[in-house]
């Protein structure tokens, strides 16, 4: 009975099975609750007023009016929202960005907010709001941001990791460096060296939920929030941080959520509608619509990335570089560092250098999305692999079964590897049968393959024993793909009851510990690590309560399949104590049972895919179609296999729409031109054809039950492993996602001249 | 301006106020309280509030409540028989074709719909009649493949 | 106490001078942190913005009390955001 993760129990009764989920059928029924579908007695309608321009000195904003319009409850602008972040700069970008203070940033940046009791009087009240804006040049490409002469959105950023600092600021955030061996000698021993430069456009989580919280402040300063959100402990931080509340004072209770992606790790108008509901001593309601959605919250990097990769006629990989150059919108982040970090993860380089370089543009602030910043360093990455190994001559997939990383390894990133699955991936992908079917006329096969890091985290799990004998828990991680029916099958199984007699629930902020978010493939991972302590806390009370029921003592007490079992000669013929008997008997032996476990589940262990793609193109339009693809990636122990496949499904769709479609598109105004479904055009059913999934279960040691998280991963490879298989298709070398058709065209007419 | 409507909701009839211009998705969500159509985009490009009118699969986003007088309206929450899930949403739940769950909704309206039309549709049949409605999680493999497998239990 | 050799990620290597890696003698990831913090007052900014700490490939971003082993490879990272 050890709380040593290290241990991997390998023989389930109830984890792998496909049962199922909890919430299945108030979410087919419609009775399943988001963000937008909770209500408060007197509710206002919180509305927020955008900026139309791209980078402008806010010189004036007049309420008065706005005030003064019947129906109107509260008006709010930056002037409400004193700075309370006592030098801590990402809470700071976090207010700037929520409510613009001096300078709007981007088109989309808030800069005031009504609530008013209908969202007719709301709208009305926007418009009498008055800004007096002082229009700023802009700049919103990330190459441009970089120049000499760009538009400079802050003065107080001196670029970071370049020696000496800079006395002049700029749009240069920072630069850092990651890498070993010598490339330069690395490049003079190889045959045949590829250097090419790429570009992806930025895209978005594309969540269907937009963005919706309900919050109530009363005036003794106690405060709920309803909230759609993939953390709501880190939203209540941050907006308590924000208001200079009391954390203990927000209660948050999270919604289901209608997706994410990383893209609800971030707070945005929740802060507005609690600041709004304080000033207008009324609940407020405030939901985004898809506009805003797209124009205000936190979409990825657009980037360019330059690679040289160099290889011996043997196939092996001499050196490898690249420089990546992304941006954090209007604020600061790391996002090229993580691509530096990520790129060449997947191969055992003895010379590897990479460089990143972030900046700010005009454009809304960055959030997570699934694997953030991977994707794209691997789109150019493994477009460059693939183009050398057809160099010298060599299959991709023998070409990085050659190159790929082991246990030993020293990672591009720095550390060595233990053991990792980035092998056995590619094997399968060798030998699995969608590598040898035939190819219709103008179809490609491409392949990729990708890392990612997964994290693990602060983590609560709450288990109890209801007095019929039956079990709740409460986690406190979002559910956004099946995490609930996943934890009540770990405390099913390890409990050794049905998993039906397990009822899992995401627990509000005041009745749980603090949890960090489901973000970084981390939520089934840590909760289930959580869950399984949990439960082992309980079940060493409940062969207590056994032991003192029997008047024998506890180490002749064993737990086996749902009941305490006395063990040892003297107790042969003892009947077991079920969970049942044991918790009917609890007033009497001690009390409620149950198990606590508040962990910090490092060591999460990284992840591996390769994925294969056949794509058609259509030469004349220069339409893409995918007409197979298969998702081959280690789960470490999928414990509901179904919903391992869906990640795997998911992300591959998702990287399909980046490879293909998807697009933030600014005008020379700097104004988003296509904030819609309409016009920013995810895949839909009729896009795709089935994704196959191959799940490996390579247990990982650092769990009870050997998981690993793998909900990130999948979004990686599908960028280069699409273009690769247009390159084969048309004989295209498409350097630029979304290989949109006007640009397989342009290259293919290109190709032609 | 407000107007009065009567109208049939999952064969209930209804009574209700609404302004001129409202749209019938904030009349359900927001009058009626029948919360099960989602708005994701209120522009008719995600599907998320497909509800079925006298017979017809439509965004309820793009009708106003003003127009339902004398017509009827079905929706997610009349599509069980009481507690016995209608086979598309029993093979949702079995075939894992929901992972957050906000389109599932409008994606069994348009299911409902397509399988009244066409009870033995191929694969690409039920590809473009889903095309409507977005899904950002499950990449629609699991989708097609439980309206596959309740088209097959309809027909018995 | 041993000595342990800690590898620095790029943007720690201008602030111990240039170096790759440090030697510092630490049971655990806090008292290397500490020292750290101590011995190269610059990093501070980074430490307190989060640094995780890679031991022998096993990345560990929280568990302060985790030892450090002798023979293994220490190896210092950024925080990564997740999706």
């Amino acid at each position: 009975m050890t709380m040593n993760p290290d241990l991997v129990d390998k023989t389930y009764k109830v984890i792998g099975t496909r049962v199922r989920r909890p919430d299945g059928v108030d979410k087919v029924t419609g009775r399943a609750r988001y963000g937008a579908d909770a209500s408060a007695p007197g509710q206002l309608v919180g509305l927020v007023l955008r900026s139309p321009h791209a980078h402008a000195v806010i010189k004036k904003i007049d309420i008065s009016k706005a005030e003064k319009l019947k129906g109107v409850k509260a008006v709010i602008t930056s002037a409400d929202f004193p700075d309370h972040t006592n030098g801590d700069r990402g809470l700071r970008d976090i207010l700037e960005n929520c409510m613009a203070r001096k300078k709007a940033l981007y088109d989309g940046h808030a800069v005031a907010a009504v609530a008013a009791v209908d969202a007719r009087t709301a709208r009305e009240a926007l418009k009498l709001i008055k800004v007096d804006y002082q229009i700023l040049p802009h700049v919103t490409e990330v190459d441009d941001a970089f120049k000499a002469n760009a538009p400079l959105l802050h003065d107080d950023i001196f670029t970071d990791g370049i020696t000496p600092t800079p006395t002049k600021s700029s749009n240069f955030v920072k630069q850092a460096e990651y890498g070993h061996g010598d490339i330069d000698a690395g490049f003079r021993e190889a045959d045949v060296i590829i250097e090419k430069s790429y570009k992806t456009e930025q895209t978005h989580q594309g969540y269907i939920e937009p963005h919706s919280c309900l919050a109530s402040v009363s005036p003794d300063g106690m405060a709920e929030m309803w909230v759609c959100t993939q953390g709501h402990f880190v939203y209540r931080n941050q907006c308590a941080a924000i208001l200079g509340m009391d954390a203990n004072k927000l209660r948050v209770t999270s919604s289901e959520i209608g997706g994410g992606f990383g893209g609800k790790t971030h707070i945005w108008a929740e802060p507005l509608a609690l600041a709004l509901s304080r000033k207008a001593n009324r609940p407020v309601k405030l939901t985004m619509t898809r506009d805003e959605v797209f124009r205000a919250t936190g979409p990825t990097s657009s980037t360019s990335i330059d690679v040289k990769i160099g290889a011996k006629k043997d196939g092996t990989i001499t050196a490898a570089f690249a420089e990546l150059r992304y941006h954090g919108g209007a604020f600061p982040g790391n996002w090229a560092e993580f691509g530096a970090m990520t790129g060449f993860a997947c191969y055992d380089l003895k010379n590897v250098k990479t460089v990143s370089k972030d900046c700010v543009v005009n454009r809304p602030k960055t959030a997570a999305y699934r694997a953030p910043s991977t994707p794209q360093v691997c789109f150019a990455v493994e477009s460059t692999v693939d183009e050398v190994a057809r160099a010298i001559g060599m299959n991709p997939v023998d070409f990085r079964i050659k190159n790929a990383a082991k246990e030993g390894t020293k990672s591009s990133y720095g550390p060595v590897y233990g053991p990792i699955g980035i092998g056995p991936t590619l094997e399968a992908a060798k030998n699995h049968p969608h590598m040898k079917a035939p190819l219709a006329k103008d179809t490609g096969r491409g392949m990729a393959c990708g890392f990612w890091f997964n994290f693990g985290g602060q983590t609560c799990v709450d288990m109890n024993v209801t007095p019929d004998g039956n079990v709740t828990v409460a986690v406190g991680t979002i559910d956004v793909g099946g995490s609930r029916a996943s934890l009540a099958l770990v405390v099913a199984e390890e409990l050794g009851v049905p998993y039906d007699a397990v009822r899992v629930v995401v627990a509000d902020t005041s009745t749980l510990g603090h949890n960090d978010m489901t973000d970084g493939s981390r939520g089934t991972f840590s909760s289930s690590m959580a869950a399984v302590f949990a439960t082992r806390n309980a079940i060493k009370t409940l062969r207590e309560r056994a032991a003192k029921t029997w008047e024998i003592p506890l180490d002749e007490v064993v737990w086996e399949d749902g009941a305490a079992r006395a063990v040892g000669a003297q107790h042969g013929n003892r009947a077991p104590l079920t969970l049942k008997e044991i918790a009917a008997a609890a007033p009497g032996s001690g009390g409620p049972i149950a198990g606590h476990a508040e962990i910090v589940a490092d060591n999460a262990g990284v992840s591996f895919a390769t994925h294969i793609c056949d794509a058609h193109v259509d030469k004349e339009t220069g339409k893409t179609t995918i007409t197979r693809y298969t998702v081959i990636q280690d789960a470490g122990k999928a414990m509901h296999p179904a919903y391992v496949e869906g990640q795997y499904q998911g992300g591959a769709a998702q990287g399909i729409g980046w490879a293909l479609n998807e697009e933030y598109i600014y005008g020379a105004n700097g104004r988003l031109q296509n904030a819609g479904f309409l016009d920013y055009r995810i895949p839909v059913c009729s896009d795709l054809p089935m994704i196959d999934t191959q799940i490996l279960e390579i247990p990982n040691p650092h769990h009870p039950y050997g998981v690993r998280g793998v909900g990130e991963t999948s979004i990686v490879p599908p960028l280069a492993a699409v273009a690769n298989a247009v390159t084969n298709a048309a004989g295209v070398h498409m350097n630029h996602v979304p290989m949109s058709p006007p640009r397989i065209l342009k290259a293919i007419k290109a190709l032609k001249a | 301006m407000s107007v009065h409507v009567k109208t049939t909701i999952n064969g209930d009839q209804v009574e209700f106020v609404c302004g001129a211009d409202e749209p019938l998705l904030d009349v359900l969500r927001n009058r009626l309280g029948l919360t099960g159509a989602k708005e994701g985009c209120g522009t008719g490009d995600c599907g998320a509030c497909s509800v079925i009118l006298d017979g017809r699969l439509v965004c309820s986003c793009l009708v106003l409540g003003a127009e339902m007088d004398g017509r009827s309206v079905e929706t997610i929450e009349g599509m069980a028989d009481g507690a016995k899930l209608h086979p598309l949403q029993q093979q949702f739940i079995d075939n894992a074709a929901l992972q957050c769950g906000v389109c599932t909704p409008g994606f069994l309206m348009a299911a409902q719909a397509l399988l009244r039309k066409n009870p033995d549709p191929t694969e690409e049949d039920i590809r473009f009649g889903l095309a409507g409605n977005l899904c950002r999680c499950t990449g629609y493999d699991k989708i097609v493949r439980a309206v596959q497998a309740a088209a097959k239990e309809m027909r018995g | 106490m041993s000595r342990l050799e800690i590898h620095l990620w790029g943007a720690l290597r201008p602030l111990a001078g240039g170096a790759s890696s440090i030697f510092i003698e630490a049971q655990t990831i806090r008292e290397l942190f500490r020292k750290m913090g101590e011995q190269y007052p610059g990093m501070e900014p980074h430490l307190r913005r989060g640094v995780a700490v890679s031991i022998s490939g096993k990345v560990f971003r929280d568990q302060l009390d985790t030892p450090l082993p002798p023979d293994q490879e220490i190896y210092l990272l950024p925080r990564v955001p997740g999706g």
